[in-house]
């Protein structure tokens, strides 16, 4: 089972032919993800790796009907276009590695797509990791491993340092989802969280939030209403940022007098949620988290 | 990026906003003569991109040539929060019956754009926002139907207008609405909007913040970086993502998270992080070697700490640019920490090279933080 991505998975890789397209096509086939089809317009009749390159997401939708799943590399310029074309062919679940999508583009695309049903992840996200069963994404797989604890990330490097820290610590994953770092992004942390808490296969979750917007207390919020069931470990990245710098990700900016990783902390404490210093501490707190529940 | 005043108010205009007369000067001489064309009452106003900049004593009412002059030397010779004063706006002085709030950002959370007015002006949004003693009016708009008159009317009656002010405010909210929508803004606001008399509507200060994502497809707008000190400016050339802070350690890593996570590490182990320096994904060793030189360059950097986890990213592309940068120029201890795709490569480079390194990243932070005391 896990959450978004399983043996079901189905996928669809437009952007295909380009570098980071092609690499990641190829890694991606590397660890068993089952893709059926790339798009790149007037490419149409080549070859990645092996994968059939079509015109447009219809002709590949079609050809493979199978097709459950998108990821797209296509550049920032050209990727909202994909996005409303993969949304149009009826695909579900969008996962927008792309960076640099201007803002007010995403917006449109993320209401398009709650307007058909459609799941985007990301923007400038890594992408979903379900550890020994596919990948959809571009993270380092061998830093993951198989296993019960679910992670949801607005960083890239980040998740890996903590799956890997987890991964040595005898905590496999069931999923690791990155939901991006730009300020609008698609699926958010309750969203995912929800996933999590209702997945058979998971057992606990790692939160791995940043400074900027209010993601992490609308999280603390939903699990001072609903409650979980579930032991939670979060870590806020950014605790020495300044104000109003904007920290790498679009999104990492304390703007309009919140943001602050202090704040973030204090709401999940409020919450019930253990928060960790460090990175390091994270293996650590799930154990006393999970021992707690036992 | 923050538009220039002038520049914003340019942009109001060509929307069909109201602003008073202004010109731009870089001296006093030019202050002076810009003086001599408005007359009467004028606001001298610092060209800084900072919030909060009339707080900071920015902006100045003068009334005579003498006092231009004196208020203008003092200005242009001033820091606004740490930024040089480089340039003056000489603006007409309006007098308002009521100062307004009118403004366009992003509700991350409800990923739309809102459109906030108040029936209080010259207060910071931030301040605004936080602050109970005034009241926000807002109004979530719908990407598809893009902000509707009754919409923005109902603006115009929470803030208290009342008769023909409130026409005017529906229309220029509209109209400010779509240059926010068509410039692909982040931030567009006029604080104060000022209220005069006849219902009249005067931008007052133009304040716009454009997505930098947004920036190559809006050729027409002038690059401006008033936001940044010159380390900053030559790193957004180079494609990186910089911070200068206030510290001795600085910091570079692959990936904002990652970069972040190690500053927080950093402080944990009671240092002070210098710099924030992100190279991005898949960096090559030259892009790591001008990381290592422009971080370098940061005269508040006494040691150095480069954290890198190889994913896309590869170690010994790493160890490459590390060698490459510190060969002619290591006068400062570097602590290192390389993990993932090629380590052992890149390791076998630092050895080679003399240059140390950690498993961990918590072991390299503490490790820094000892170097910077000579343990």
């Amino acid at each position: 089972m896990a959450i978004l991505i399983d043996a079901k998975t189905r996928v669809l890789v437009q952007g295909a032919t380009g570098r980071e397209g092609s690499t990641h096509t190829a890694s991606m086939l590397n660890y068993g993800t089952k893709i059926l089809a790339g798009v790149t317009p007037n490419r149409g009749g080549s070859t990645v790796s092996g994968v059939p390159i079509y015109d447009l997401v219809s002709e590949a939708v079609e050809s493979h009907p199978e097709i459950n799943t998108s990821i797209v590399f296509v550049p920032a310029s050209a990727a909202p276009e994909a996005v409303y074309e993969a949304i149009d062919a009826g695909i579900k679940l969008i996962i927008i590695v792309t960076e640099r999508i201007p803002i007010h583009d995403t917006i449109n695309l993320v209401a398009h797509a709650e307007r058909k049903g459609a799941k985007i992840i990301g923007p400038n996200c890594p992408g979903v990791i379900t550890p020994e069963v596919a990948k959809v994404g571009i993270m380092p797989a061998h830093l993951f491993k198989k296993g019960r604890v679910g992670i949801v990330s607005r960083s890239g490097t980040l998740t890996y340092e903590v799956a890997w820290a987890l991964t040595r610590s005898g905590f496999g994953q069931s999923t690791a989802v990155g939901i991006g770092g730009d300020p609008v992004v698609g699926l958010g942390f309750v969203d995912v969280v929800q996933m999590f808490e209702a997945d058979p296969e998971t057992d606990a979750i790692v939160v791995i939030g940043e400074i900027g917007g209010d993601a992490e207390e609308r999280l603390a919020a939903y699990i001072r209403r609903q409650g979980l069931a579930k032991p939670i470990v979060a870590y806020i990245a950014g605790r020495s940022a300044p104000k109003g710098k904007r920290m790498g990700h679009a999104g990492a900016i304390i703007s309009l007098g919140s943001g602050s990783a202090e704040e973030k902390r204090a709401a999940l404490i409020d919450a019930g949620v253990n928060v960790a210093e460090l990175p390091s501490q994270i293996p650590i707190l799930l154990k006393k988290a999970i021992q707690r529940r036992a | 990026m923050n538009l220039q005043e002038y520049e914003a108010l340019r942009l109001f205009a060509s929307a069909g906003a109201k602003v008073p007369k202004h010109i731009l000067v870089k001296d006093v001489e030019g202050a002076a003569e810009a003086y001599k064309a408005i007359g009467g009452t004028v606001a001298l106003k610092a060209q800084v991109a900072v919030a909060g900049r009339g707080k900071a004593g920015g902006i100045v009412k003068v009334s005579s040539e003498a006092e231009v002059r004196a208020q203008a030397e003092k200005l242009l010779k001033s820091e606004i929060k740490g930024l040089k004063v480089e340039s003056l706006l000489v603006e007409e002085w309006i007098n308002a019956e009521k100062e307004l709030y009118l403004g366009f950002t992003i509700d991350r959370s409800a990923k739309k754009a809102v459109a906030l007015a108040c029936g209080v002006g010259g207060i910071d949004l931030e301040d605004l926002v936080k602050s109970k003693d005034f009241t926000l009016v807002r109004e979530h708009i719908d990407p598809l139907k893009g902000l509707m008159r009754y919409q923005a009317y109902h603006l115009a009656k929470g803030i208290g207008l009342k008769g023909g002010a409130i026409i005017r405010f529906v229309d220029l909210s509209i109209k400010l609405y779509q240059l926010f929508k068509s410039l692909d803004c982040e931030l567009l606001e006029s604080n104060p909007l000022a209220l005069c008399k006849d219902d009249l509507l005067i931008a007052l200060d133009a304040r716009i913040i454009v997505d930098d994502n947004a920036l190559p497809r809006h050729s027409e707008l002038a690059q401006s970086s008033l936001d940044l000190n010159p380390l900053e400016r030559e790193a957004r050339k180079e494609g990186f993502s910089y911070v200068d802070l206030e510290g001795d350690i600085g910091v570079i890593g692959n990936g904002a998270g990652l970069v972040m996570a190690t500053l927080d590490t950093v402080t944990y182990y009671g240092g002070r992080p210098a710099c924030f320096l992100d190279v991005g994904g898949g960096a090559s060793s030259e892009t790591v070697e001008k990381a290592v030189r422009l971080a370098l360059r940061n005269q508040r950097v006494k040691v150095l700490l480069v954290n890198v986890l190889g994913g896309i990213t590869r170690c010994d592309e790493v160890a490459l640019g590390l060698v490459n940068a510190l060969q002619a120029n290591r006068t400062i201890p570097i602590v290192v920490r390389l993990v993932g795709v090629n380590e052992e490569a890149g390791r076998r480079l630092l050895r080679e090279a003399g240059i140390g390194y950690y498993e961990s990243m918590e072991e390299a932070a503490e490790a820094a933080v000892k170097a910077l005391r000579g343990d």
